[in-house]
Order: structure tokens, then C-alpha cells, then sequence
């Protein structure tokens, strides 16, 4: 789960961790007043789960009450896109408005979990305000890797090393060493799988201050922080994702238009990729779990069918402690629940298999059984191509008749393959 | 005729009691597998499932000789079994459990570090050798006595892997799931190297997906030590990066853990790579036929 800026430098300021002078507005007046509180010029920050706020005009200077008023205007309310978001962006209701910081150097650092290290690492760079990744490529000296025992925890050399790099005067480093281990405490204490300042900055009086701050939450750990949760904004995410996590099931949406629903988040990406190297391409990511009972497969139609791409739809399920039989079952009530109006293909192996393609063939519902996988994903082709093809000819039905034959070709082409 | 578990492995169940304790344990034991008893806290003294239960691990080991535990506790205790069961001396310990915190398996790992356990999971479905011992979630029918060898991160996509082994008269060796946390026990390596030095394993098919470098490990491991054919698939080539595909550990970020990078570093090191999942059990065929061959895969 991500933090917001706001959110994460609230927490950084329970941990000791400088920031800015800030205040949080959800409205104009809540803008006006805060800027008087804060004092004027302000910088005022749109609040979104994305980089690169920046230069997609997401932060402005604001000297006077009139710059205020027309940048909050223009934020407050409507969606932000940056680099790092879709083509529609993520909508801003909340601002920040921060008091200026002479920078006098940035600086770069994080802690996160390193999976080959199996430890939490501090990463730190002299080369602050630039994308880490970009560090690594282009400056790795710059870069200091730092692991961290998880039994002993942060140890002072460690800050001190970090200092040097940082090349910190003695006052600075004893600021620096409340810093990190503030970083540390709130890292483990909040269950955090990345804490990110970038940039830390050195003003021009030499204070150490957190310009920028980014937390991601281990999910696994919500549970034993209820207040953390709390602050989880499913405005900032997909719909379909956060309506589908609601449901216990684990959904991504894709670009394709050809609908996934699979049993195991390994067979659901594989399902993927074999869908794209038989020249399909993939509207979803859907595991609907182990149990994949008829309930479940209800919801997860429901979800695949709520976007309007999807062409055609493919459930691979591979039945191992749950029946092909009683799966099948659970298709075709979900089917009929539902009203699937698009070509459904169904591939199942395991346990009864046989018993359950039998009985999803002779339902009399559309719904196309398959051998194997590579048979399943041969007819999803086809079928996403006919149903596009239908379009295609529904469309061309009241356009000059030359448009209308090349549709009808596609068509014909879409049903043989 | 395996690696890690046999016929003689002798089994316990922690949260042994609990709806998923149940279930998979009579699983277990009507595929074949040694039970000998389970562990809940409280209920030490009683029977379940003809079997004995115990207060502790410990004295589950004390009284039945257990090398082997199961664990089927939820995410918030599930560390903590893990330890308790490395600290009564448990050889293989297997965990079902999915959603441990991550700095909860941090602390975990650097404390079987010490120990002589090895840990298989967590989030996994966990490990089987044919015909002998079943542990775990897995689908006991599907499974054949053979010689191929099978480690993977996924659950059901392993399911898919035994399956087509199983079709092509192949069958397995032993079948490892080593779960699909960022942070587990048992690597890709670690099974790689049981399997080079298991006389009953002629060729492995590793099942890998986005997401770290424990593949790109292998590979380097492959080129070193293993004289056995390697077949390796990866899941996860459309995933787009920075969305975590269901495992916590599938996640490409930072430019990192792509299936490519891995199919790449997999296939310099004279893996056969197979990229479609429809192929795995043909693919381990056709290199145990004639494991010379080193196509660019398919």
C-alpha cells in the first residue's frame, strides 16, 4: 500500500524526521487559510500516487494570495498526469502547501527490503533529486548499499559511513544519526517495505530537511496496523483492482481485450503470456484462487465483463482439491447469473476434468470447451477476432460497401482460425 | 529415489486441528504420507484424526520421532511456528501459511541461519515425492513415480508442470514449491543442487516467474555445477512492471526481475528455455531424448 506525501511526512514528523512547515487542503478555503498560516510564498504540492509531479505542472511556487487562488484552481478537483501515470492520470482532492527551502544540496536516501540480501538496506546518494535507477546506471560511486542485521538492527558506523559520503560536518552528522535512526525505527515499526526521501536536502543554514518523502506499506502487515490502513486512498488506484480486492480476488487490468480468469496467480500470468505468443493480447490478471467455488467464479465474470474491451473471455482452471465437476457447475450458474454476452472458452484440467467439459458442452450455453491449452488458446483468438470482426461489420452496416467486405473477410478469417 | 522427503519421513501438522490442518492432513495420509501426529496449543492430550496432538513441537518430536512439519497457521503466527519448529531440531519444514510480513521472515531467516532446518515457503504449495510422501496443498492424483525433478515458485502452474510430465510417461522425482514470497526458504539453487547429486533425478524443470534474481542466480548455477538437462520456463513476459501479479514476490520494479532478463540469462547458460507453458512436460521429453541438443527454445 502507498502513502501519500502528506501522510508520509505526518509520519516522518512522529519519528523525529524533519519536513517542511506544512498544512493539508482539501478545499479553496482550506487553501487561503493555510497559505496564512504557513506564510506566503508557499509551494503548493498536488497530492497523487505518482512521480514526476513536477514537471506535469503538480507543484508551483505561489508568492502572492492571487497565485494561490488560480493554482488551487487548478488542481483541486481535476486529474493530474504525469510520466509515470495513465493517459487519464489520478485526481487531486488533497493539496499540500509547504513552506520554501533554500537547498543548498540534495541528497538521496532509502531503505528497503533487498530479497537476494534477505535484509533491509539503506541506499544513499550524494546525487540527490535524480531517479535512483539513473544513479546506479550512471554514477554507481555515488551509490552507497548499506545492509542492516535484522536481529541487531541500525548500527552507528553505518550512519557514520553515510555521513562521510554525504560529506556532513560533525553538527550535521549528530542530526543525520537522529535522522536515520528515525528512518529505522519507523521503517520496522510501521511494517514499511519502502521509505524514500528524494531529495533530502541540506539548506543553505546547513539543516538536514525531508523535501520529498514516498512509504510503501507491506500489505501482509496491515493487519497489526489498523491506523496505517486507514490511510489506504482507493481513489488513487483502479477501480476494478480495489472493487476486486474488496471481493478476495486479485485482479490487474491490461491494455487486451481478451478476459482472463484463472485459478493461481502463476497459471493466471502463464495464461497471459500464452495468450500473447498465440498473437492475442490479454485484457486482465485475474486469480480467482484455490477454492474457485461457483460464487467466486460469479464475482470474478462480473469483474472481467465490467470492462468494456473484453472480446472474448478464457477460464483456465486447473481443479486439484476442488472437482472439474462441481468448477463446471459453478461456470455455468455464473454464466446464467451473470448474462455473459461475449464468447466464453473454458479449459480445465484435474480432477474430473472429463465430467466437467462434458457438462459445459452439452449446457447449451456459448461456451467453448478446450483440450488443452494450446487449444484454448487458439479458439479465445479466434473467437476476441470474431467478436471484433461483428463489431467491426455492425459498424460498416451503414458505410459504403467496400469498408463492408474487408469487415466481412475478417470475420470469415476470425471464425477459421 | 528423491530429495528432501521419502516414504520413511515422519510427519507432523501444526495447526493441525484448524479446518485446513484437517483437511490436508487426511490429504496426507490417505496419498500414503508417515503422519504422526500435529500441534495445537491447548489441545495436547487429545486425538484428531487417529493421530496425537501436542501442546508444543517440541514434545511432538520428543514423542514420535518428527522430521517433518506442515504449517497451516494463519499469517500472524506463522513465523513463530517456523521457529518453534527449527528449534525442536525439525528437518524439513514446510509452510503453507500465505501473508507473512516480510520483516517477520527477515527475522526468521537470519535465525535459521543457526540452525540446521531447511525451510521450504512460505506461500507455497509444498513438496512431494511420488508415491511416497505428500506435504503440502498439492493434488496427490496427478503426481507419477519418475525422474524428473520440479521446482517452482507458483502452485497450480506446478500442478501444470507435474501434469504434462505426467502425460509424457515421464513422471517426477521429487516436486518442490519454494513459494512465491520475496523472502522464503529453499531457493532455486538449493533444489538444483539436490537434484545434480539425487541418482533418481535425470533432468529438472525449473518454473520461475518476474520478480528478483533467484533465476538469474540459477542460471549461474546451472553453468557451474549441474550436468543434469535443465528446462526452465518463466511466467510473467506481458506483466506490466511495478504491479505486483498476486505473489508478493512478482512484481517487476525498478527495471528489475523481468522474465526476459531472466529467459536471457537462463538460456547463456545452456538452459533450455521453453516459453510456452503448453510445452513444459514435451520440452523435458525432447531434452532427456537427446539432452545434447540446445535449441534457442520455443
Amino acid at each position: 500500500m502507498n502513502l501519500h506525501e502528506y501522510q508520509a511526512k505526518q509520519l516522518f514528523t512522529q519519528f523525529g524526521i524533519p519536513v517542511p512547515v506544512s498544512c493539508v487542503a482539501e478545499t479553496l478555503d482550506e487553501a487561503r487559510a493555510g497559505a496564512t498560516s504557513v506564510g506566503l510564498p508557499v509551494m503548493l504540492k498536488a497530492q497523487v500516487h505518482a512521480g514526476g509531479r513536477g514537471k506535469a505542472g503538480g507543484v508551483r511556487r505561489c508568492a502572492s494570495d492571487a497565485e494561490l487562488e488560480s493554482a488551487a484552481r487548478e488542481l483541486l478537483g481535476k486529474r493530474l498526469v504525469t510520466a509515470q501515470t495513465t493517459p487519464t492520470g489520478l485526481p487531486v482532492s488533497r493539496l499540500l502547501l509547504e513552506a520554501p527551502v533554500e537547498v543548498d544540496r540534495e541528497l538521496y536516501l532509502a531503505l528497503l527490503v533487498d530479497r537476494a540480501a534477505e535484509r533491509v538496506v539503506i541506499m544513499a546518494s550524494a546525487a540527490g533529486g535524480m531517479d535512483i535507477e539513473q544513479v546506479a546506471a550512471s554514477h554507481p560511486d555515488a551509490l552507497l548499499v548499506s545492509r542492516i542485521e535484522p536481529v541487531l538492527g541500525l548500527r552507528p558506523w553505518q550512519s557514520r559511513q553515510i555521513g562521510l559520503h554525504f560529506g556532513l560536518t560533525s553538527d550535521q552528522q549528530r542530526a543525520f544519526d537522529k535522522l536515520l535512526g528515525g528512518l529505522y525505527q519507523l521503517f520496522t515499526e510501521c511494517d514499511a517495505s519502502l521509505v524514500e526521501i528524494n531529495p533530502l536536502v541540506l539548506t543553505s543554514d546547513g539543516d538536514l530537511i525531508a523535501l520529498d518523502a514516498k512509504i510503501e506499506l507491506d500489505d501482509n502487515a496491515l493487519y497489526r496496523h489498523p491506523r496505517l490502513a486507514a490511510l489506504h486512498d482507493p481513489s488513487q488506484e483502479d477501480a476494478r483492482e480495489v472493487a476486486a480486492r474488496a471481493e478476495g480476488l486479485n485482479y490487474i487490468s491490461l491494455d487486451g481485450d481478451i478476459g482472463c480468469m484463472v485459478n493461481g496467480a502463476g497459471l493466471a500470468m502463464a495464461t497471459m503470456d500464452l495468450i500473447a505468443l498465440h498473437s492475442g493480447a490479454p485484457a486482465n490478471f485475474l486469480d480467482v484462487g484455490g477454492g474457485a467455488t461457483a460464487e467466486r467464479v460469479a464475482r470474478a465474470f462480473q469483474l472481467v465483463l465490467s470492462d468494456e474491451k473484453v472480446a472474448a473471455v478464457l477460464v483456465n482452471i486447473f481443479g486439484g482439491i476442488v472437482r472439474c465437476d462441481l468448477i463446471a457447475e459453478g461456470i455455468l450458474a455464473a454464466v446464467k447469473e451473470v448474462g455473459v454476452t461475449v464468447p466464453v472458452v473454458v479449459r480445465l484440467e484435474g480432477t474430473n476434468a472429463e465430467f466437467g467439459l462434458q457438462r459445459l458442452a452439452q449446457s447449451g450455453l456459448a461456451i467453448e470447451t478446450a483440450a488443452t491449452l494450446t487449444d484454448a488458446a487458439n479458439k479465445v483468438v479466434a473467437a476476441a477476432a470474431a467478436t471484433r470482426a461483428g463489431l467491426q461489420a455492425e459498424v460498416a452496416a451503414h458505410q459504403p460497401a467496400h469498408v463492408m467486405a474487408s469487415a466481412g473477410e475478417q470475420s470469415s478469417a476470425g471464425e477459421q482460425s | 529415489m528423491s530429495v528432501l522427503v521419502d516414504a520413511s519421513t515422519r510427519v507432523i501438522c501444526q495447526g493441525f486441528t484448524g479446518r485446513q490442518g484437517s483437511f490436508h492432513s487426511e490429504q496426507a495420509m490417505a496419498y500414503g504420507t508417515r503422519m504422526v501426529g500435529g500441534v495445537t496449543p491447548g489441545k495436547g492430550g487429545q486425538q484428531h484424526l487417529g493421530l496425537p496432538v501436542f501442546d508444543t513441537v517440541h514434545a511432538a518430536v520428543r514423542e514420535t520421532g518428527a522430521e517433518a512439519t506442515m504449517i497451516y497457521v494463519p499469517a500472524a503466527y506463522a513465523a513463530d511456528a517456523i521457529l518453534e519448529a527449527a528449534d525442536a531440531g525439525i528437518h524439513v519444514i514446510v509452510c503453507i501459511t500465505e501473508g507473512i510480513p516480510v520483516l517477520d521472515m527477515l527475522k526468521v531467516k537470519a535465525a535459521l541461519a543457526r540452525s540446521a532446518s531447511v525451510l521450504i515457503g512460505p506461500n507455497c504449495p509444498g513438496v512431494i515425492t511420488p508415491g511416497a510422501c505428500k506435504i503440502g496443498i498439492m493434488p496427490g492424483a496427478i503426481h507419477t513415480p519418475g525422474r524428473v525433478g520440479i521446482v517452482s515458485r507458483s502452485g497450480t502452474l506446478t500442478y501444470e508442470a507435474v501434469e504434462q510430465t505426467s502425460a509424457e510417461g515421464l513422471g517426477q522425482s521429487t516436486c518442490v514449491g519454494i513459494g512465491g514470497d520475496p523472502i522464503h526458504g529453499l531457493d532455486f539453487i538449493d533444489c538444483l543442487a539436490l537434484f545434480e547429486d539425487d541418482p533418481d533425478t535425470d533432468a529438472v524443470l525449473m518454473v520461475g516467474e518476474i520478480g528478483g534474481d533467484a533465476e538469474e542466480a540459477a542460471a549461474a548455477f546451472v553453468q557451474q555445477r549441474m550436468t543434469k538437462p535443465v528446462v526452465a520456463y518463466i511466467a510473467g513476459v506481458t506483466a506490466p512492471p511495478g504491479k505486483r501479479m498476486g505473489h508478493a514476490g512478482a512484481i517487476v520494479s525498478g527495471g528489475g526481475g523481468t522474465a526476459e532478463a531472466k529467459y536471457a540469462a537462463l538460456q547463456a547458460a545452456g538452459v533450455f528455455i521453453v516459453r510456452s507453458p503448453a510445452l513444459l512436460g514435451r520440452s523435458v521429453a525432447e531434452q532427456l531424448a537427446d539432452p545434447v541438443r540446445r535449441s534457442p527454445g520455443r
